[in-house]
């Protein structure tokens, strides 16, 4: 099938006491260029950090949009190895489905980071005569399958165009330093940092979690991960990280690049408006959303979550249906914030044009281009 | 023949207590109370008891006392006075030995084994006093996707739904036939579905006319011997469910004794006043999968395509199978009744030896469905032996959209279990159309108990899910993680889908 990404061996690492999921608290954070123009690390990292208590150095990442125009054509894959076997083995079977363009060891200085791995960047480009009627993007969640499964010591984190993923085990402003990000711009950033309570921390585990150019960072528990999971399953996708993190990226990649449903819609499928408000709307919309429920009742993220979700262009900040979790809002020029503390927005921007808290369920997408961040919402309008 | 059974109860009447009112003489169907006029007092065949406790509940003095007794034979953990009492009852007769409700033997259920789950500390538990909790629920075929566009700002369906019922709690009324029960019981059934906004379900003898109002909560069966099936009768209900199989009978079709087909129910079966309404075993025009295809498009055909159809099966061996078959012959709706499901007269071998636990197949049914991509093609309810909020929410945990209960409703207006239902004598009014009896049931009391009862479990259910963190039970369903196993095999463990608690 595929979607899916796999990881095997790996298993006794990421969850050495084979929980139901991953148990963690967090800080994210999110920074957009709305006019998609680049920027340094430096805010990104300077917020992430100033929320250092909500983490514990047991996992801290980045997500950056933009950093390789001049390889923007070409998926860029981060990849972990474990050992140089396991490098020997995935550069071969990278081969022989890529046309490698460009590959080189990641930039790394000494940091306050814990074991950090052999981390490998390459610029590819799939060989299309290989596609046998999948398209494009399914030939290469395959492949990144197949690698992260063989050898269980190598690991594809990232694997977007002109996009990467930065992450690993110790606090995010180490692992910024770690990756010297401060030589990277990107017009959109997020940002990770994370206090699990049942993982030691393996690199991989860190978040943004990835498929393609989608990441997620997460803070929360998804009290529904085990119908979440049966049914991401009954449309191939095998979630083997044991993280819920990794269904509500599963979900993303299924509801908005599979079924292509807008996010306006799929704001509704993860964190539902009540029945009760459902009546409120009007009739045409009241069948709408009745249907979406009925239909994707069991990708409901029940529990607490704030996430920060990016692909090509857009950055989305979305809140569980009650609000569990905290995230906030802010506009400032061209600049849009997403923060699980308002502290860290204003550490960056003190000035803003706007500032809010969205409410549970209602989602805040920015897009590029778009000065006017969409902020769609069913009951509020009308009381607005 | 001189009868060897012994009197499994004794009646213990305080004299003193007594004051002749006769009342228990008047309730008793079984004649077990009479009045010595010359000497004034009351006395009691024993033998006739089966202890249904409807003497002891009206006795205005409680003077009355049923004891059970205990130790007609010599201890023997083989021989058990059942046994014994068995054989000596079939020495007699010569027949099958009949029972009625469901399978009483204690091996059987898997309830008490599973446990569930409560939020601390990662995430929070949710107080459903103060937040909502969505407990809807819809049954029914559900799409892979949903086509929606962008027109004007507005969001247009493009995907047309399938038929669904809406479940305003994931609890309904199981099939009780009008027959088995009077008009009073399903009356009463179905203006409880109705308040609630859930459904009741005809079982297979036909709805009385004068219950069509109630058509909107009704969900009408169509059994092997097709009583009161006609075009009014499947446009009266909200879904039509093709019954196969029956928990506490598998394989076995009905006998309705000719002595309960009163006029009215001959009427709404369509069958003479006084004869035996016999259910075949099978559905002679269904021996086979497609054969099933063929009926459910029929019924389809039949109604427009406005209700969802549902199949009824009896849990046995193969249902995950048999339940995938169905999925694709198009139903809506897989129901599948576990063995210790109820029955108003069964042969007592084949209600305590066939068929297996509920909680075994819906976890296999659910995840075989999900295996084969085509869970979401039907809704699965499930029926057998569910006694508490805490076995629906078990079961809708295990993979079921919603439960049938019927013993649980009967109980809420009067039932004690006593398992005599199949002598058509009911005490209580419940299993008897005798108009002498059935008056005893008083709807608007009934329905009442029976409203009291949803609500109590619908609340209580709402308790359990705010306290696992989730308030749509959507996403309870099917979500195993939030159950645990205890005293528990490997085996038992893989087929439920759970891990051991503690792990």
């Amino acid at each position: 099938m595929f979607g899916v990404l796999v990881m095997g061996h790996q298993d006794v690492m990421r969850n050495p006491f084979n929980d139901d999921k991953d148990f963690a608290g967090c800080s994210i954070f999110g920074m957009m260029n709305l006019e998609g123009k680049r920027f340094s690390s430096k805010d990104p990292v300077r917020a992430i950090a100033n929320m250092h208590e909500r983490g514990n150095g047991l996992g801290g990442g980045f997500a950056v949009y933009g950093i390789y125009p001049d390889f923007k054509d070409y998926y860029a894959f981060h990849v972990m190895y474990l050992s140089k076997d396991a490098k020997e083995r995935t550069d071969r079977t990278l081969a022989s489905g890529f046309n490698i363009i460009y590959d080189e060891e990641m930039q790394t200085k000494p940091a306050n980071v814990r074991d950090p791995p052999l981390v490998w960047r390459y610029f590819v480009q799939p060989k299309t005569r290989l596609f046998e009627g999948n398209s494009e993007e399914d030939y290469v969640i395959q492949k990144l399958m197949r690698i992260n499964t063989e050898t269980g010591k190598a690991f594809v984190f990232s694997s977007g165009k002109n996009m990467g993923v930065f992450k690993g085990v110790g606090f995010p402003e180490d692992i910024a330093d770690f990756f010297c990000l401060e030589d990277y711009e990107g017009y959109i950033w997020t940002c990770h940092g994370r206090f699990p309570t049942n993982t030691p921390g393996w690199w991989g585990g860190a978040h943004p979690f990835n498929i393609l150019d989608w990441t997620v960072v997460h803070n929360g528990e998804l009290s529904s991960y085990g119908i979440n999971r049966r049914y991401l399953e009954m449309y191939g996708y095998k979630c083997t990280m044991q993280t819920d993190t990794e269904v509500l990226a599963y979900a993303f990649d299924l509801l908005m690049r599979r079924q292509r449903l807008p996010i306006e819609l799929v704001s509704k499928i993860l964190a539902p408006p009540l029945w009760s408000e459902i009546e409120r709307l009007e009739q045409g919309q009241i069948e709408v959303f009745k249907a979406l429920r009925q239909t994707y009742g069991s990708l409901l993220m029940n529990g607490p979550f704030s996430i920060v979700v990016a692909h090509e262009g857009e950055m989305i900040g979305l809140n569980d249906r009650i609000k569990l979790r905290p995230l906030s809002a802010g506009l400032r020029d061209d600049f849009l914030y997403l923060s699980s503390e308002e502290s860290s927005i204003r550490l960056v921007s003190p000035q803003l044009d706007k500032y809010w808290n969205p409410r549970g369920g209602e989602p805040v997408i920015g897009r590029v281009g778009c000065r006017s961040v969409a902020t769609p919402s069913l009951a509020s309008e009308a009381e607005q | 023949m001189k009868s060897y059974m012994p009197s499994e109860y004794f009646v213990d009447r305080d004299e003193e207590k007594c004051i002749r009112c006769k009342v228990c003489v008047n309730q008793c169907t079984y004649e077990t109370h009479s009045y010595d006029e010359e000497e004034d007092v009351i006395r009691s065949k024993d033998e006739n008891c089966v202890n249904c406790q409807r003497c002891v509940t009206f006795c205005p003095t409680k003077a009355i006392s049923i004891i059970k007794n205990d130790s007609p034979y010599r201890y023997n953990v083989n021989w058990t006075p059942e046994a014994i009492k068995d054989i000596k009852k079939q020495a007699e007769t010569g027949g099958i030995l009949l029972t009625g409700m469901g399978c009483d033997k204690p091996f059987l259920s898997y309830w008490e084994r599973l446990l569930l789950n409560a939020s601390q500390v990662t995430n929070p538990s949710i107080d459903p006093l103060r937040e909502p909790m969505e407990i809807r629920t819809y049954l029914g075929s559900k799409p892979d996707k949903l086509e929606i566009e962008l027109d004007n700002g507005d969001f247009v369906l493009k995907t047309k739904l399938s038929p669904q019922l809406t479940l305003e709690t994931p609890i309904m009324f199981s099939a009780i036939s009008y027959g088995a029960i009077s008009l009073n019981v399903h009356e009463s059934l179905a203006r409880a579905a109705t308040e609630y906004g859930t459904y009741f379900n005809s079982g297979e003898g036909g709805l009385d006319p004068r219950l069509y109002k109630y058509g909107n909560h009704a969900i009408v069966q169509v059994a092997s011997g097709r009583f009161g099936v006609h075009s009014r009768y499947l446009q009266s209900g909200a879904a039509i469910e093709i019954k196969i199989g029956q928990g506490a009978k598998p394989g076995i079709g009905g006998h309705l004794p000719g002595e309960k087909v009163t006029e009215n129910i001959a009427r709404t079966r369509m069958i003479p006043v006084g004869t035996d309404a016999l259910s075949p075993a099978p559905q002679h025009d269904i021996y086979s999968i497609e054969d099933l295809r063929q009926l459910i498009y029929a019924l389809k055909e039949a109604t427009d395509y406005t209700k969802p159809v549902s199949v009824k099966i009896a849990a046995v061996h193969n249902s995950a199978a048999i339940a995938s078959g169905i999925v694709r012959a198009g139903a809506d709706i897989v129901a599948i009744d576990g063995v210790r499901g109820s029955t108003g007269a069964a042969p007592k071998v084949i209600r305590d030896n066939v068929g297996i636990p509920i909680e075994l197949a819906i976890a296999s049914v659910d995840q075989r469905l999900r295996e084969e991509g085509i869970r979401n093609k039907a809704s699965i309810v499930a029926a057998g032996g569910i006694r508490s909020s805490g076995d629906v929410i078990k079961a809708i945990a295990l993979g079921a959209d919603a439960v049938y209960i019927a013993t649980a409703a009967l109980v809420a207006i009067g039932c004690t279990v006593c398992q005599k239902c199949y002598t058509g004598k009911c005490p209580w009014g419940i299993a008897s159309t005798d108009p002498w009896v059935a008056k005893r049931i008083n709807p608007d009391i009934a329905s009442q108990r029976l409203t009291n009862l949803l609500r109590g479990w619908s609340l209580e259910i709402k308790d359990m899910m705010g306290g696992m963190g989730i308030n749509a039970i959507e996403s309870l369903r099917g979500n195993r993680l939030s159950l645990r196993g205890v005293g528990l095999t490997d085996t038992e463990l893989r087929i439920l889908g759970l891990k051991m608690a503690g792990d």
